[in-house]
This record gives structure tokens, sequence and C-alpha cells, in this order.
């Protein structure tokens, strides 16, 4: 049976919520979750140790857990916070960037790699499972087709790389030095006041059409429409897809967990509609057609 | 420091020697490269004139293979760089880790940069990139800071280049699948960011619309000068207030730092643009190889020339530049 995992949380929620969240999470049907900050190093809220009490509460109730590392690194603050993941042995490493990928190989660490990390093809991935590479996420941008042919090598080399897939949630698509909700509120950078806290789940940028184009959450940037890949589920569990992965929301996540563990155990899930954050879904990227597309069954 | 130039064409390539490049970076015509257009970039005849030209005037031709191969494309790109080799490029500019293996393996010899499609902002990343890569060269990303190019460079196993001119990206290169999400093509996939196959300007009352896959980018009213429609640099609607919700369409330019970068200890700079026209670049090079040249000769009282400044200004998105993220002022 396919695996679920819950990814990094990608917005800016306080920290009672955060351990609010995980609290449920050690409850819900996930096999792996994924902790830390990925996205902007002024986000404090919680710290490594605040992490790693939340990791050890997960461990406890059976889930695999996986510390994340952020995703554009900067400055030598972000490479300290970057060393102390990469100096603990207890638990796997998701590596954003090549600056972890260099921490983790350097220590000997066993690591993952995120969706944004750039795996196109093969050989990358023979590279990579050479340093210590124990599973691997298909860059958000990639579909079906690729990720069937990169499966099928795979086997042909005899490696085995457990793939997983971003299945549910707003898709990170774009990172920066550039805080664009800060930009929003004409605050500079270093002075944003943190405003991505009063937005749980980032701010609506429209087309002057009113199109759902992006969400902005600080210094990243995701789809403005829902990535939902649950009725893909047999087709994925048929090429060898190991895990999908669903993006935290701060709202209506049990009930979505809950429809894709009917899922992949053959059930039914109810199709009455989840009381979740207003958006669009989409599945363009799966069909190698423009990710904001939604392609009918 | 070493001034790098765009060939997008034979013409753009010579127009760059003739005025002042150090080096010049090309492409070959498909996706391989980060600037897929049409009727752009080099076939191998044209890329071995390019190469014969450049090197017969004392100039360096670096090759850009910066797009990531799939499956599918995997012999394609293999191929590119085994023609670039054999062209006698003195660097490939790279930026997939695979691609990266398989031309440190099969061409030594050919020095191998990083291309600011590796997305590598830190000295750890670089470290990464020369263990496994042996890279001479890696190019920045230009999100960073001037501060924090410094700490870059202070640890840097490789020489560095930096973007000094040209259309400003401020996402993250090599990790931003806007353009992807909105069309079906990405700098990664297929060396395009909003692809002009995508592009509709339509007339309308309300003024010229700029639209990339039917999504709505810009609207111009009367007086207003339009834009490419690049998707981050549109005007949008957040909260109920519609502006460059991401970026305003400027272009980058660095001039006033140049003391710095040198002081820095960076090795080269970098022009963007090999859409641009030959007339373009050869004002783009005269200027900044007048530039560099003053500040070689300099005693430490290196200005910048209003003249320059106006030239670049004159040649820039919305006539307006900026020094980009490398200070930290914007909001």
């Amino acid at each position: 049976m396919m695996k679920l995992s819950l990814g990094p949380i990608l917005w800016f929620w306080s920290k009672q919520t955060v351990f609010d969240f995980y609290a449920n999470a050690a409850e819900w049907p996930v096999d792996t979750v994924y902790l830390g900050e990925t996205v902007c190093s002024r986000r404090r809220e919680l710290k490594l140790a605040d992490w790693l009490e939340i990791a050890s509460v997960l461990k406890d109730s059976g889930k695999q857990v996986v510390l994340s590392t952020q995703t554009l690194i900067e400055s030598e603050a972000d490479l300290r916070a970057l060393r102390k993941i990469c100096s603990q042995q207890e638990y796997l490493v998701e590596a954003n960037d090549q600056s972890a990928l260099q921490l983790a190989t350097q220590n000997k660490l066993p690591f993952v790699t995120g969706p944004g990390m750039n795996i196109y093809n093969t050989a990358t991935l023979k590279l990579l499972a050479k340093q210590g590479l124990k599973g691997w996420s298909l860059p958000v941008e990639l579909g079906r087709d690729t990720l069937r042919q990169l499966i099928n090598e795979l086997k042909d080399e005899g490696l085995d790389l457990p793939a997983e897939v971003f299945a549910w949630g707003f898709l990170p698509l774009a990172w920066s030095s550039r805080c664009f909700t800060a930009r929003h509120y004409n605050l500079p950078k270093d002075n944003c006041e943190f405003r991505c806290l009063q937005h749980p789940d980032g701010m609506e940028l429209r087309s002057r059409e009113s199109r759902e184009l992006f969400r902005l959450n600080g210094t990243s940037t995701l789809s403005g429409a829902r990535y939902d890949l649950l009725r893909e589920l047999p087709d994925m569990e048929q090429m060898g897809v190991s895990t999908v992965r669903l993006s935290p929301e701060h709202q209506g996540m049990d009930e979505v967990i809950h429809r894709f563990d009917q899922t992949r155990r053959g059930e039914t899930p109810a199709t009455d509609p989840l009381q979740l954050v207003e958006a669009p879904p989409c599945n363009g990227y799966w069909y190698g057609k423009p990710g904001m597309d939604l392609v009918a069954s | 420091m070493e001034l790098v130039c765009p060939a997008g064409s034979l013409p753009a390539l010579k127009t760059a020697v003739d005025n002042g490049a150090d080096a010049v970076y090309l492409g070959f015509k498909d996706s391989t490269n980060a600037r897929q257009f049409a009727g752009l970039n080099f076939n191998d005849k044209r890329a071995g004139e390019g190469v014969e030209y450049a090197h017969s005037k004392g100039a360096r031709v670096f090759c850009a293979i910066n797009t990531y191969p799939q499956p599918d494309g995997w012999q394609t790109w293999k191929s590119a760089v085994d023609r670039a080799a054999a062209l006698g490029v003195d660097a490939i500019i790279l930026a997939d880790m695979g691609l990266l293996e398989y031309a440190a393996n099969r061409h030594p010899q050919v020095h191998r940069h990083l291309s600011v499609q590796g997305s590598a902002t830190s000295y750890e990343a670089l470290r990464f990139y020369k263990d496994n890569f042996d890279i001479r060269r890696a190019v920045l990303p230009r999100v960073l800071s001037i501060d924090q190019v410094r700490g870059v460079a202070k640890h840097s196993p490789v020489e560095l280049e930096v973007f000094a001119f040209g259309s400003l990206c401020i996402m993250a290169e090599g990790r931003c699948y806007l353009s992807s999400y909105l069309t079906d093509e990405s700098p990664n996939t297929r060396g395009a960011c909003s692809p002009a196959k995508a592009v509709r300007w339509l007339e309308t009352p309300d003024g010229l619309e700029s639209r990339l896959n039917d999504v709505l980018i810009d609207r111009y009213g009367k007086g207003e000068s339009a834009g490419y429609p690049t998707l981050c640099k549109g005007r949008f609607e957040v909260e109920g207030s519609v502006y460059h919700a991401i970026e305003e369409p400027v272009s980058l330019n660095t001039l006033d730092l140049l003391p710095e970068l040198k002081e820095l200890g960076i090795s080269a700079v970098k022009i963007e643009g090999r859409q641009r026209s030959p007339a373009y670049i050869a004002d783009v090079a005269r200027t900044w190889r007048q530039a560099l040249d003053r500040l070689d000769a300099g005693s430490g009282d290196f200005h910048v020339d209003p003249v320059w400044n106006s030239t670049l200004a004159g040649l820039s998105e919305g006539g307006l530049t900026t020094i980009g993220a490398y200070h930290r002022k914007w909001k």
C-alpha cells in the first residue's frame, strides 16, 4: 500500500497552532511527517529544540519523522541552522538545496530530497544514490510520463529509490530573497512585523479579471489553485510510486487525509464538499499541461 | 574582472567581441539552453565560426547547456555537451547534476561553469558542485545581496561570476516554476519563461492587454508604455489593490557596485540578453568595457560616468534600472 506523508508546513503559523496541528497529526493515518521551516529564516516561532520535541512525540506514535531544510540558503546564519540539522543523527534529513546535500554527505547522513530539488533524470538519481539518497520527490512541474520513465529506468539500473509525489495542496512554485507579503504592506523585509502570521494560508494574488493565479507566502510563491491528485492514486500505485505528499493547511486537513487514506485502501471516499480554504482545483502538471489546468478524467 | 557578454547570433557575437567582451556565451538552436527563442542561437556551423572569430581576437567562448534534461531528452542534451566540446569552446555552462557528471567524466579537459540555473547561493553549495564535478566557476543567482555575495566569495572554492546588467529575475533561478504553471514551458524544462507562443496582445476599450495563455498579465492605459508580459512583472490584484505585486519591469544595473565586486575578488561580470539585437549588445558591451577599464586603471577613485548610466537606462525595461537584491532596502 502506498504511504501518505505530511509535507512541511509552508505557511507561518504561531507556535501554539503548530503544536496543536502536530498533536492531531499524531493520530492521523500518515506514515511520514516532514518537520521544520523551509521558507523564511525570519520565521522563528519554533526553535530546533521545539521541532525535535514534536519529532519525538510523532516518532513515539509510529511516524517516520524527517527534518526538512530551508529551500533558499542565503546567509551564514542560514548555514548555521542547516549545520545543526545535518549534525544530528536521529532523523533522516530532507535536503532542499545543494548546501544541505553537501553537509549531509560530508556528515555521512542519509537523506531524501524535496520537490524543490532539481531531479529531472536518472543520471542525477544515480549520482545522489551513491552519496546516501534514500528517497526523492518529483519536482512539481513534472508529470506522470516523466515519472513513469524515471521509475522504469531506476528499475533497470537495479536501484531501489522510493519516489514521492506532491499530491495535494498549493504547489510551491518559486522562492525569492524578496518578501512579497512585506511588499504588499509596504514594509522592508528586515522589519516585516511578521505579517505572514496574519495569513495562515497566504495571500491570494488574482489577475485583474479575478482569476486566482498565485498565493503569496512571504518569500515564496505558491499556486493559486489547489493541486489534487486524489483520483490518480490507483495510477500512481500501478506505476510504483512509494509515497504521496499532502501539504498542510490550517483547516480541513484531517478530512483530506482521511479521504486519501480511504482511497489508497481501495475504499470509495465521500464526495461531499470539504470545509477548506476556497480555491479552484488543478492537476495539469500531472498530465504534462500547464500546472493551473484541470484535466477531466 | 572579465566582461562576459551574450551572443544570440553570430553578428551579436562579433559585435560583443569587437566592443570589448572578454568572453561571450552562446547556446544551440534547441531547448538545451535557457534562452530558447525562435530565430535565435547557433547551429554547429555558425558556432564554429563564432569560436574561430572570438579566439582570433583573444576572446573566450562559453556554451550554455543549462536546462534540465528529462529521460526523453537525455541523449539530446548529452550530445549537446559532446558538440560543445568538439567545437573547442572554453567552457560549458551547466546546471543539471547528471549532465555535470557526464561532462566531467567525458570531457574533463573542458572547463565546467555552474549556471545560475544551478541555484548555488552558498559556499557549501559551491563546495558540493566543486567536489563532485570539479567546476571552475559559478554564476551566482541574482537574489543575493552584496553582503551575502561577500559571504559566499570569502569561502568560495571556485571563481565567481555575477550578473551585472540586463533583465532581472527576482526568483532564485533554476527553482522557479511560475512559467510552467501558466503555460507548459519553464526555464528548467524548455529554456523559456513566459514563452512567446503563449503571448497575445489585445486592443480593448479598457486599454491594451497583454495575455499569457489567456491569463491577463497587464492592461495599459493611454500613454503607458507596454512591456513584454513576463509573468512576474505584471499588475495583479492582492486584497483589493492592483499593483506590480511581484516585481516592477526594471532592469538590473550594477555599475555602482563595481569597486566592491572587484574588492570581493569576483572574477567576471555577466551581461544578460542573448535575445537582444547586435546594436544593443554593442552599446552595452562598449559601456561596460569603459567602466571596467577605468576600474582597472583606477587608483581607488572610481566613479560612474553619468553617460554610462543614461546609455544603459535607455536600453532598459521601462527606462528604469535597479541594483536589485544587491541592496537590502527593497520592500
